[in-house]
């Protein structure tokens, strides 16, 4: 199997170029030439060389081999799209890009933060004065996170307003509805985490807000605290909640999310109109009702 | 596709009857799979039920979990007047440094306000409406909020702004010429002591049954 061949698998047919006749023994006999003057007979090095440009399809090739990922992969990157896709249907894409940003650049947070409440202040002064591009790492990690609250109300603004909420895809608007709930759990949590005057009493009027619902709001709040007042256990618990138990529910959603935006395509913009077949009957014959359709001539 | 032959055939054929599966006895009433199957989920659940329950356990456990009662002392007798608060600062949770600690602004009862001499008040400063530092402010003789413009009277009512409720106050007792700061109790507008209650929850009459006492809160004085 040629290095061609093994490329041409990875792409649909419908995408991959038609196999030139004659040529490369495509159903065909060999060409004439080859028969009469067969190719000069490769040195060890070139031979070697030529396995070394085979490598990387190669190993691609054993892989597909054993998962059949290629069918899955040309599957959902190669789907059809509706005509009239345009820029405002990359505003999911973003958000992912951003929950990504957010997710790098928090790991490596992590590796210099320390959640204790003694601590926790001096560790991020640390990050943003003394460690190599700290301050660059957390300014990212700050400000993408507005970035991404921000991205997710323009992509359900473009869904809402585009009407691809609607039938089948309720379900994705669902899901998406707890993604929004999750990331503003997100942020809240990860406000209180520098610990600094701004962290503390945001987080105080946050939990003081969720207080306000009746019967269980209370209950919340003791829960949110650990325990009748903000102390040590607090910041501990939205480290906790922070980067370790909303992270997994988050990819586990965006992973069902983007599931069903594949299984169910996208939608096209509404100003798109669905194009007529080509016999349909024109509408003035509909009206007037046809032999053997049912509907009974008006006049 | 069915023909003519094949409903006849089909109508004389003698019911099928289902073929029993292994195991079968006379008079069973449940198959070995379903029981199998009864059992294995059972199971399934008791191990999962036996992981879940107490790691929800572990993270609900602070809701009712009350705290060592705390006292501390803040001052001599004679350090407070009727006319005028003295602001003090105390711990209120311990073990997170300067965050676990609070202001409250102490005086001695007002026989002018119906209130006993001989008792001291503490006032939280803790605002009512979200949980901001209220100050007071000694040329108006009131406290305000500076989050949302919260406005308190001298002995702590709503007077304006977003607030539901009176401020809360501190226990207070008198020991070795001290006065002693203790756990916090919120008020009706009455100011009738209550447990104490978070910022935003309304209290007395109906409100006692929405926003229930939490188990975390001190008996009221």
């Amino acid at each position: 199997m040629s290095k061609l061949d093994k490329l041409d698998k990875l792409i649909p047919a419908p995408l991959r170029k038609p196999a030139k006749p004659g040529a490369n023994g495509a159903k065909g006999e060999a060409p004439a030439d080859l028969k009469t003057s067969p190719p000069e007979r490769k040195g060890h090095s070139a031979r070697l060389a030529d396995q070394a440009k085979e490598a990387p399809v190669d190993a691609l090739a054993w892989v597909d081999q054993r998962t059949a990922a290629s069918g899955f992969l040309t599957g959902m990157l190669y789907r059809k799209v509706p005509k009239g896709t345009n820029w405002f249907y990359t505003l999911g894409s973003a958000t992912l890009f951003a929950f990504i940003v957010q997710a790098t650049t928090g790991v490596f947070l992590a590796m210099f933060y320390t959640p204790s409440t003694t601590q926790a202040y001096a560790s991020i002064s640390h990050i943003n004065n003394d460690v190599f591009l700290g301050a660059f790492v957390h300014g990212m990690h700050k400000w993408g996170s507005s970035v991404m609250v921000i991205l997710i109300f323009l992509h359900m603004g473009r869904t809402f307003f585009f009407g691809a909420y609607k039938y089948p895809r309720e379900l994705n608007w669902v899901i998406g509805v707890v993604l929004l709930i999750l990331t503003m759990t997100m942020a809240f949590t990860g406000y209180l985490l520098p610990f600094d005057q701004r962290s503390f009493w945001a987080s105080v009027v946050g939990i003081n807000i969720n207080g306000t619902g009746p019967v269980l709001g209370p209950y919340l709040s003791d829960f949110l605290r650990a325990g009748p007042e903000l102390g040590a256990t607090t910041l501990s618990r939205f480290y906790a909640i922070h980067m370790l138990l909303l992270p997994g529910a988050i990819i586990a959603l965006i992973g069902a999310h983007l599931y069903l935006v594949v299984k169910l395509g996208t939608t096209a913009p509404p100003w798109m109109h669905a194009e007529k077949p080509k016999n349909a009957m024109p509408a003035r014959q509909l009206d007037a009702g046809v032999e053997g359709n049912g509907a009974s001539p008006t006049s | 596709m069915t023909d003519e032959a094949d409903k006849k055939n089909g109508a004389e054929a003698p019911p099928r009857e289902k073929p029993k599966p292994p195991g079968y006895f006379e008079g069973e009433s449940m198959t070995r799979r379903h029981a199998f199957t009864i059992a294995a989920q059972g199971l399934g659940g008791l191990a999962g039920a036996a992981i879940v329950l107490p790691a929800v356990g572990f993270a609900v456990a602070p809701i009712f979990h009350r705290g060592k009662e705390r006292w501390e002392a803040v001052g001599p007798l004679g350090d407070f007047t009727a006319d005028t608060y003295r602001q003090v600062v105390f711990t209120e949770t311990e073990g997170i440094g300067d965050a676990g600690k609070t202001t409250a602004y102490v005086r001695r009862g007002s026989k002018e306000l119906g209130e006993d001499p001989k008792a001291f008040i503490a006032v939280s400063n803790r605002c009512v409406h979200l949980g901001c530092p209220v100050r007071f402010v000694e040329a108006a003789g009131n406290f305000i909020c500076p989050c949302h413009g919260g406005v308190y009277d001298f002995q702590g009512k709503r007077i304006g702004g977003p607030p539901v409720r009176p401020l809360d106050q501190f226990q207070v007792r008198t020991s070795a010429g001290q006065v002693e700061l203790g756990p916090r109790f919120s008020v009706t507008s009455q100011l009738e002591p209550v447990r104490a209650r978070d910022p935003g929850e309304f209290t007395g009459g109906i409100w006692e049954y929405l926003y229930p006492p939490r188990p975390s809160t001190f008996p009221p004085p």
